[in-house]
């Protein structure tokens, strides 16, 4: 098995070269990084070449890198004051929520925000690849669409675009998927609130269902923590940052 | 000969053959249909987010309600991507239970597609027979985690508790007379696996049973062959699995070819299909079935002779028995930290899939280090399934549209997430 995932991993190196930004191996499987701009024509060699063979696009899925690696709760130097009770802050599990001071400004996380993610399958020669690629510019984030290789894609970018607002240039019906008809955000990034913005509720005097602001409170039952694990001291943090 | 004009229609989001609340937008010419817009998204809410927000062990229940009726499936799907992560290693024993409860798990899928199939087809009675036997399969259920349906029975390290050594009964009642409550109990006067047993036993004459109701008959026949035909390349672009992809003669099954658990020392066959079309793929699921029983049995005898512990005792991750915690100060302190802030997953992303009933169920996890997912994608089966059905349906009847709804086995829980 070991051998196997190897073999890829050599396989990849030699056909992409440095078109592959970074290539990890970790618990097993591949994940390999591109560039936006190399992402179409590697995944159609990928699906072609006849050492890869990846018939199969197993799903696509979008990622906001913006609050990776930020907890709510001090950990390590908190027992001079005392550990918090609770998560008041504008923090992870209340970004961009609508307070008295206005909206809770997303702190960066110093990298680049959006990712779009592939996993790749071949049934033909039974293996797999993660793919993943970081788009440049944080504000519009955009990949070209790759339902002209395998269409299974189509929904799948459409869900990405709906709840991350990735656009995937080339697609053929870049519509909203899973939120309601005329929904505003995206709700997957991290600074859309869990609690989300507006609320519906029948009007009787307008006789019919209307929008307003939600009217509940954001709460964090169990604080988001960070701990430095030492059994897995080979598998520990290395300090560098997947999106960095 | 009458002028036919094109026009749209609305089927759903309250029909009942759309299986929930699918709004599918049918483009037709006459009767024949030009183009379907399935519009989702009506039970979205937001698991994936929801996930983000809650310690990691608090999300298994989630997952019994994504595919409402394949549900531990779902539950393992995760577990197994936690446990890669944590890397954590499962007793032998809770991967047989697991294994034995993921195929209980696929017969009550399947059996519920076979019912709501026939039915949307115009076969009333299978249905009443396949919820007969539903009955039984769900009486495990609750009997091993108290829940009928939504069993949050599978946790990370391994299965909540052991198998009940005494099947529940069913109690005397005014409604019910003493011959009844007889027969009822009859198979419940032992263990869970004696239940079990009694059932792999009785299954396979009842499959026949629902196989002479449909599969020679000549309505269904005329209703399922050569509709919604999908040729093997087809079905890998369109990103199919399961039951779907071996339908159209593709022998790809990740319990034997990415074999996780136990089930590469476990005896089965793979059914696959012919011509792909949506008799093929009854016939598969029909088959898996009766392949299902085989593990099931398989697993009983396993479990008889084997006895062991079913969780792991890492207590990190897996809370440490009760007994412990009233004597032991560390088993305390474990307890009270799984339960406040739950176990950190060390920092990495992993995928981890398993063969559910309706095809791959994967799920991704990028974990920053903390005791919440970062990130969690589910990527669910159905999905793929139903972004086919425009390609699928294109150039049908109306009427088979509803066929082909049933083919592909959809549950609006996973779909819209």
């Amino acid at each position: 098995m070991a051998d196997k995932l190897q073999n890829l991993a050599d396989r990849l190196g030699a056909a992409f070269g440095d078109r592959i930004v970074k290539l990890t191996q970790a618990l097993g499987e591949i994940t390999i990084e591109v560039k936006p701009a190399d992402l179409h024509a590697v995944m159609l060699e990928l699906r072609d070449r006849p050492e890869f063979r990846f018939d199969q696009l197993i799903d696509v899925c979008g990622v906001d890198y913006i609050a990776y690696g930020q907890d709510e709760w001090i950990t390590e130097e908190a027992s001079w004051s005392g550990f918090s009770r609770g998560v008041t802050g504008p923090s992870t599990g209340r970004l961009g929520i609508t307070g008295i001071y206005g909206v809770h400004e997303v702190k960066s996380s110093g990298g680049r925000r959006f990712a779009s993610v592939y996993h790749l399958l071949s049934v033909e020669l039974n293996h797999r690849l993660r793919v993943k690629s970081f788009a440049e510019d944080d504000e519009f984030p955009v990949f070209d669409s790759v339902v002209d290789i395998w269409d299974s894609a189509n929904w799948f970018e459409r869900e990405a675009f709906d709840l991350y607002g990735i656009v995937y240039q080339g697609h053929p019906d870049l519509r909203r998927i899973l939120t309601d008809y005329g929904f505003v955000g995206h709700p997957f990034r991290k600074d859309f609130p869990l609690i989300g913005n507006v609320e519906v509720r029948y009007d009787p005097e307008k006789g019919r269902v209307v929008y307003q602001p939600v009217t509940i409170e954001p709460r964090v039952l169990v604080p988001r923590v960070i701990r430095e694990d030492n059994r897995y001291t080979d598998q520990a943090p290395t300090g560098e940052r997947p999106n960095g | 000969m009458a002028e036919f004009r094109s026009y749209t229609i609305n089927f759903g989001p309250q029909h009942p053959s759309a299986h929930g609340v699918l709004r599918l937008v049918l483009e037709m010419d006459g009767e024949v249909v030009r183009r379907a817009d399935p519009h989702i998204g009506l039970l979205h809410r937001a698991t994936e987010k929801l996930a983000e927000s809650k310690p990691f062990i608090q999300s298994v229940p989630y997952m019994d309600r994504l595919d409402y009726v394949s549900m531990m499936c779902n539950e393992h799907g995760y577990v197994l991507a936690l446990e890669k992560m944590l890397g954590i290693q499962v007793p032998i024993r809770a991967q047989y239970i697991r294994v034995m409860f993921d195929e209980i798990t696929r017969i009550l899928n399947h059996l519920m597609w076979l019912g709501a199939h026939a039915l949307d087809v115009g076969a009333m009675t299978v249905f009443l027979y396949c919820f007969r036997e539903r009955e039984d399969l769900m009486d495990c259920y609750e009997a091993v985690s108290g829940a009928r349906m939504h069993a949050a029975y599978y946790r990370p390290g391994g299965v909540y508790r052991d198998l009940p050594d005494k099947m529940p009964q069913y109690q005397p009642s005014p409604f019910r007379s003493e011959k009844d409550l007889k027969y009822l109990n009859e198979a419940r006067q032992g263990s869970l696996l004696d239940f079990l047993e009694d059932f792999t036993n009785r299954f396979p004459k009842l499959v026949d049973e629902y196989e002479t109701l449909l599969t020679d008959n000549r309505i269904w026949k005329q209703r399922l062959v050569d509709i919604a035909v999908v040729s093997p390349e087809r079905a890998l672009a369109l990103g199919f699995t399961g039951p779907m992809l071996r339908g159209s003669g593709i022998a790809w099954d990740l319990r034997r070819t990415q074999p996780y658990e136990v089930y590469d020392q476990l005896e089965f066959d793979i059914p696959v299909g012919t011509n792909g079309d949506c008799y093929d793929r009854y016939l598969v699921r029909v088959e898996e079935m009766r392949q299902s029983n085989r593990i099931i049995k398989q697993c009983i005898d396993w479990l008889r002779k084997n006895p062991g512990p079913v969780m792991a005792d890492n207590h990190k991750v897996t809370p440490p028995s009760r007994e412990a915690m009233k004597d032991d100060m560390e088993s305390l302190i474990h307890h009270f930290k799984l339960f406040t802030e739950g176990f950190s997953v060390p920092e990495g992303e992993v995928y981890a899939a398993v063969e559910a009933p309706k095809g791959e169920f994967g799920v991704y996890v990028i974990s920053d280090g903390a005791n919440k997912p970062y990130r969690l994608k589910i990527r669910p089966p159905g999905y793929t399934h139903l972004a086919a059905m425009d390609e699928m349906v294109r150039g049908h009847m109306l009427s088979d549209v509803t066929t082909v709804m049933g083919t592909i086995d959809i549950v609006f829980g996973e779909i819209d997430r």
